[in-house]
């Protein structure tokens, strides 16, 4: 069924990858692979504790004082050198690569350290003093909009920084008419694909030529390219972007290394010498790239049979702290595909952006996909569910019709090829979706929880640059001017001795791009893939390129496969007319074949490939001009994809391919853990290149979204705090986890692609989440379920929530905002009131007596600040305290208010101290509130409970013994202190 | 065990893949820090750097370590194989290697060097697992790309190739 069957020999076998052998042997290019030019500077990134805070100063004397330090640089140091990353929609806002006034997420640069080594980099960090005004932090995306929480942006009147609303068809009359109004809310978590190499990158500046050269694992799209050079101030062919050869994965989230391209840009102008950055897994699941969260309600107006009408969305989709180019573009990357596989001609559409106290947001597997079929594909169970019906049947009955293709869908896609019906009968066959369901009846039987997902869906790739301007108004699309379409290049090069090298911008992470591209390649030429080098390292300065370029949108063999057919069909037509002048017979009558040029039908007449690849370099005068063979490139655009209409139509991908997929899930019905115990899923992915990549793909995206569906979140408390900065907190899946799914095909080739190929990577990880919470639901019996379906959850829905274990204190101060504490006691001291009140005064005194303090510094008679080593449970870790006095009532009563703050988390608290003379000495009470957030703060309230009475119990024994007096009687001691709750 | 100075550089002396080595290490730098920057053996990654994923793993004196946990000067007089050590000859892949290649078992191949230590480490001690056992011992590794299903087809054909020619490396 393949689309170029007839001239195919390489295209369509699994050949082993070109890549392969230098990857085994630990011969790999990566970035932190490469050597540097000696002198070279490395940076390490201060970032923030906080989800939301002022900044008030930050102090980095003894950080440049220590020996190796080249520069320490914060907000008002980028921001003399670069400008805002410009921002996606129209609101006046600006994006800088570290945090300048306030920080709005943990993570958030605040200062970069350059030093002769990562080491000492890291040690400057410790050094480094940040005062921060902590400000409430906004988790909660629909919390967000509330006119009464605080507002992320000066530059904004509320949270909201973008709202549009669509409408197609005649949506309010089907609502009317149908039988049936069937709804769906959702809360998609976020998540990230989290490639197993970091970012890194090497930056140079050049004052002679005031240009900047990266190095850098970015994945592009190379429309950042500009975003990056404006930022720097310098025009685009100053800004030399490379990439290295070799990149440990991305799933998108390579994208998101340039804004830190553009700060070590500047770290390197500043410090005139090479800087090199690699970010380490921790600063990776905090602060590189999530996926968006979204709240979405999906409405259905349906007849009796199940037949959907009409569609009504209502999207919140939350970008995180700041709109980062190309956000909003998750929201609109699927607004040609909301109606997913179906024919459903009504549809009306509110979507809204919101800005939260979270990573920003970016690209990643899936790329809006995952959030919308969610909601779609759970919707199309509740339809069965509540209108009685098999869910089988509801998906077949609204499946686009067969013989409809190229289908317009009714919000502008238009769905290039397909059988929609067909490939998902032959699932439903070839996948055992009988036996499933007695597999399901006789667990069922045997009183097992087993439920049977299903999920059908669109998976759009090669995507028209010009949805994301959907986000515009048709009237601020006029005034910018039209943006659409793809662009997708290759060159190819003959060498003296008749060598192939072919080049590409496609950037892959992994993808086995090499490999494919010689196949098709030697295919076109009749020559072996051995013959063809490929070289997949970028170098914008030297490289054909466009802004459509880059390694995203499953472009590659749709798009970049397509591109160098071209280019090697445009210089086979140039050897083809030497060649007949050479045989003496016409160019038509030219063909290639193993390794040869020859006559067709008369194979003796024949040239060797490599010495007609090499005429035009030796004897180029025989060679008429038009015939000169050194060099090609294609540039490839497709003409599908038109910017978007008047009405709000965006054709938003080129390609479109179909899954369907089945899953039978079993839940362990005491741990609530679910076992994925089969899966099918079907693709129609056009013609496949390569049989054993496209399964790699597959597999890939589906151990992904087994992630996504049953264990990954990022997940943050209320205080802004995060709470999965480990891999020992961010759950991925193992061997353990990922079942081998049974993977079908039906291959209808593309019409609008040169090889008929589409894309597969992202598939799985739009239908799998949701296919495996369909199952969960249909095992549980539940109307509504949210992601990640981890065995706690779903326990809770088996047995009822847990009761909630007695709580011995939960007192008013900060609810809501990080864990709250409250306490009081007394001890008795043989000092005057007096005496005890200089000691409370004094830092000397202070620093003996403030557990694990290694000094106290006196910044005003009423302000100190401390370093200290504190232990919780088994994490010790060193905090800064800064503590000040108030409403001083001198001898007898004074407020101190404290801040501690560390990587692990941060404590605020205010206590009274009343001192009240008696006949041995002075009585000494406290009462104090406190609350403490970050990521102590999530480690279990009862260590932190006894912690803090500890320390407390601590500082007044100290000051007890300070005193020189021994405290009062043993047991009274441990009687008052006893009174601690 | 000769007393260290913090701050201060040492000498770490080792047989890597068969060679005497030696560089210079402060007591904090990590194993990888210093195959990798100290040695250039950069075939050995860096996934975590807290002992989870298993990118990094090397064999120590014939045992499997994580090397982003271990550091340099704890490895002192150690025989270390890395991933560089696997090939039988240049040019020449060992049968796990090979199985990989034919199995597709890598795509970005960042993961694939710790995953091959272990492995090849696994099936010396255990010619002869079941499909489940393998699994159970791969949990220690994350790979990204591959969703698995085909380093597990590749550590089970290169066992039975094992198994069935000993001889073979
Ligand atoms: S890098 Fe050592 S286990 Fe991840
Ligand atoms: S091959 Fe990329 S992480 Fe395993």
């Amino acid at each position: 069924m393949s689309a170029a069957n007839s001239s195919t020999q390489w295209c369509g076998q699994s050949v082993e990858r070109v890549e392969d052998a230098a990857l085994l042997t630990g011969r790999g290019r990566f970035i932190d692979d490469l050597a540097t030019k000696p002198g070279t500077l490395h940076a390490a990134i201060l970032r923030s504790p906080h989800g939301h805070a002022r900044l008030a100063a930050i102090r980095t004397d003894a950080a440049r004082a220590l020996p190796g330090i080249a520069a320490v640089l914060t907000g008002d140091d980028i921001r003399k050198l670069s400008a805002s990353l410009v921002v996606g929609v129209k609101a006046p806002v600006e994006c800088w690569p570290i945090a300048t006034d306030r920080v709005r997420y943990v993570g958030e640069p605040v200062a970069v350290v350059v030093a002769t080594s990562r080491y000492i980099a890291e040690d400057a960090l410790d050094l480094i003093e940040v005062d921060y005004d902590t400000l409430p932090a906004i988790v909660d995306p629909v919390a967000a909009l509330n006119p009464t929480q605080p507002v992320l942006h000066d530059g904004l009147k509320s949270n909201l920084a973008s709202e549009r609303t669509f409408r197609y068809g005649e949506p309010e009359e089907a609502f009317t008419e149908a039988a049936h109004r069937i709804a769906v809310t959702i809360r998609y978590p976020r998540n990230s694909c989290t490639p197993m190499e970091t970012y890194g990158l090497v930056a140079e500046y050049d004052p002679g030529e005031d240009a900047y050269d990266v190095l850098a694992n970015f994945m592009g799209p190379f429309s950042l390219h500009a975003v990056m050079a404006r930022a720097l101030k310098v025009p685009g062919n100053r800004f030399r972007l490379r990439t290295p050869p070799d990149s440990g994965g991305s799933f998108g989230v390579k994208q998101g290394v340039f804004p830190y391209i553009v700060l070590m840009g500047v770290a390197a102008r500043v410090t005139g010498q090479p800087v090199k950055w690699i970010e380490d897994r921790l600063e990776h699941l905090a602060a590189s790239v999530s996926a968006t969260n979204r709240v979405t309600t999906l409405k259905a107006a349906v007849d009796s049979d199940g037949r959907v009408r009409a569609l009504d969305w209502d999207q919140l989709e939350d970008v995180g702290a700041h709109i980062r180019a190309p956000e909003p573009a998750t929201l609109y990357r699927m607004h040609g595909n909301l109606t997913g596989a179906y024919d459903i001609r009504h549809v009306s559409v509110r979507n809204r952006v919101v800005l939260t106290n979270k990573t920003p947001t970016g690209l990643n597997r899936g790329f809006g996909g995952p959030q919308v079929y969610y909601a779609l594909e759970r919707l199309m169970q509740r339809i069965a569910v509540e209108l009685k019906l098999d869910p089988v049947e509801v998906i077949r009955r609204n499946l686009i019709p067969s013989g409809a293709f190229p289908y317009r869908t009714a919000t502008g896609a238009l769905l290039d090829s397909g059988d929609y019906v067909k490939a998902f009968g032959l699932a439903l066959q070839d996948g055992g979706f009988a036996e499933l369901r007695q597999r399901q009846a006789t667990a069922r039987a045997e009183g097992r929880l087993y439920g049977i997902g299903l999920t059908a869906a669109v998976e759009p790739s090669v995507s028209n640059m010009g949805y994301i301007t959907t986000v515009l108004t048709p009237d601020e699309r006029r005034k910018a001017g039209p943006k659409n379409g793809a662009q997708a290049t290759a060159t190819i090069s003959l060498d003296p001795l008749g060598g192939v090298t072919v080049h590409v911008s496609s950037v892959p992470q992994g993808q086995g791009h090499r490999t494919v591209l010689a196949q098709i390649v030697a295919d076109d030429l009749g020559l072996k893939p051995s013959d063809i080098r490929v070289v997949t390292d970028f170098d914008s300065a030297r490289d054909a390129w466009s802004i459509a370029s880059g390694n995203y949108s499953s472009r590659f063999a749709a798009a970049v496969g397509g591109a160098a057919k071209l280019a090697s069909g445009k210089i086979k037509a140039k050897l083809a007319r030497t060649a007949a002048a050479q045989l003496n017979v016409a160019a038509d009558d030219i063909e290639f074949a193993g390794g040869k040029v020859r006559a067709r039908g008369n194979p003796d007449n024949a040239l060797p490939f490599s010495r007609l690849a090499a005429t035009s370099h030796w004897s180029p005068g025989l060679v008429p001009e038009e015939n000169q063979a050194l060099r090609e490139t294609a540039f490839w655009s497709p003409t599908q994809l038109t910017a978007p209409t008047e009405g709000d139509e965006i054709n938003s991908s080129l390609c479109h391919g179909f899954i369907f997929d089945f899953c039978g899930v079993e839940i362990d019905r005491v741990t609530g853990a679910a076992r994925i115990d089969k899966y099918v899923t079907m693709h129609d992915c056009g013609t496949i290149l390569h049989p054993g990549m496209v399964a790699g793909q597959v597999t890939g995206g589906f151990a992904h979204a087994v992630g996504a569906a049953l264990y990954e979140e990022y997940a943050y408390g209320d205080d802004g705090s995060f709470l999965t900065g480990t891999f020992a907190d961010y759950l991925v899946p193992t061997t353990m986890e990922v079942p081998a799914p049974v993977i079908l095909h039906y291959e209808t080739p593309s019409p609008f692609t040169p090889l008929g190929a589409k894309g597969v990577g992202e598939g799985n990880c739009m239908s799998t989440p949701v296919c495996l919470a369909n199952a969960v639901a249909d095992a549980l019996g539940l109307d509504a379920i949210d992601l990640p379906l981890t065995p706690a959850k779903l326990a809770a829905h088996i047995h009822g929530a847990e009761s909630t274990p007695p709580q011995q204190e939960r007192p008013a101060l900060a609810a809501g905002k990080g864990r709250a504490l409250h306490g009081a006691g007394e001890a008795h001291v043989n000092a005057s009131a007096d005496a005890v009140w200089r000691m409370l005064l004094d830092p000397n005194t202070l620093a003996t007596i403030i557990p694990g303090a290694h000094g106290v510094e006196k910044l005003s008679d009423t302000h100190f600040r401390a370093d200290v080593t504190l232990g919780v449970g088994p994490v010790t870790g060193r905090y800064k305290a800064d503590i000040r006095l108030s409403d001083l009532d001198a001898p007898r009563a004074v407020t101190l208010t404290g801040i501690v703050t560390g990587a692990l988390g941060d404590a605020r608290g205010a206590g009274r101290i009343t001192l009240t003379p008696d006949e041995a000495g002075t009585r000494v009470a406290y009462d104090y509130d406190a609350a403490i957030g970050g990521k102590v703060a999530s480690i279990g309230g009862r260590l932190l409970d006894g912690a803090a009475k500890v320390v407390i119990r601590q500082f007044f024994a100290a000051l007890v013994r300070h005193t020189g007096g021994a405290p009062a009687k043993r047991g009274l001691f441990a009687r008052l202190f006893g009174r601690d709750t | 065990m000769p007393r260290l100075t913090a701050g201060e550089r040492h000498t770490v002396r080792f047989t890597l893949n068969g060679r005497a080595v030696e560089a210079q290490a402060e007591p904090r730098m990590l194993l990888t820090d210093f195959l990798r920057h100290e040695l250039g053996a950069t075939g050995t990654h860096v996934g975590c750097e807290h002992g989870v994923c298993g990118a990094c793993t090397v064999e120590i004196d014939g045992v499997p370590a994580r090397s982003c946990l271990t550091l340099a000067v704890q490895t002192d007089g150690a025989s270390i194989r890395t991933v560089e050590g696997l090939a039988p000859e240049p040019g020449r892949l060992s049968v796990l290697q090979e199985a990989f290649r034919r199995h597709h078992a890598l795509q970005c191949g960042f993961c694939t060097a710790g995953i091959l230590m272990s492995l090849d480490n696994y099936l010396r001690r255990q010619p002869n697992p079941s499909e489940h056992e393998l699994r159970e011992f791969l949990g220690g590794h994350i790979c990204r790309c591959t969703g698995y299903v085909p380093i597990v087809a590749a550590a089970m054909d290169a066992a039975r190739r094992l198994r069935e020619s000993p001889s073979d490396v």
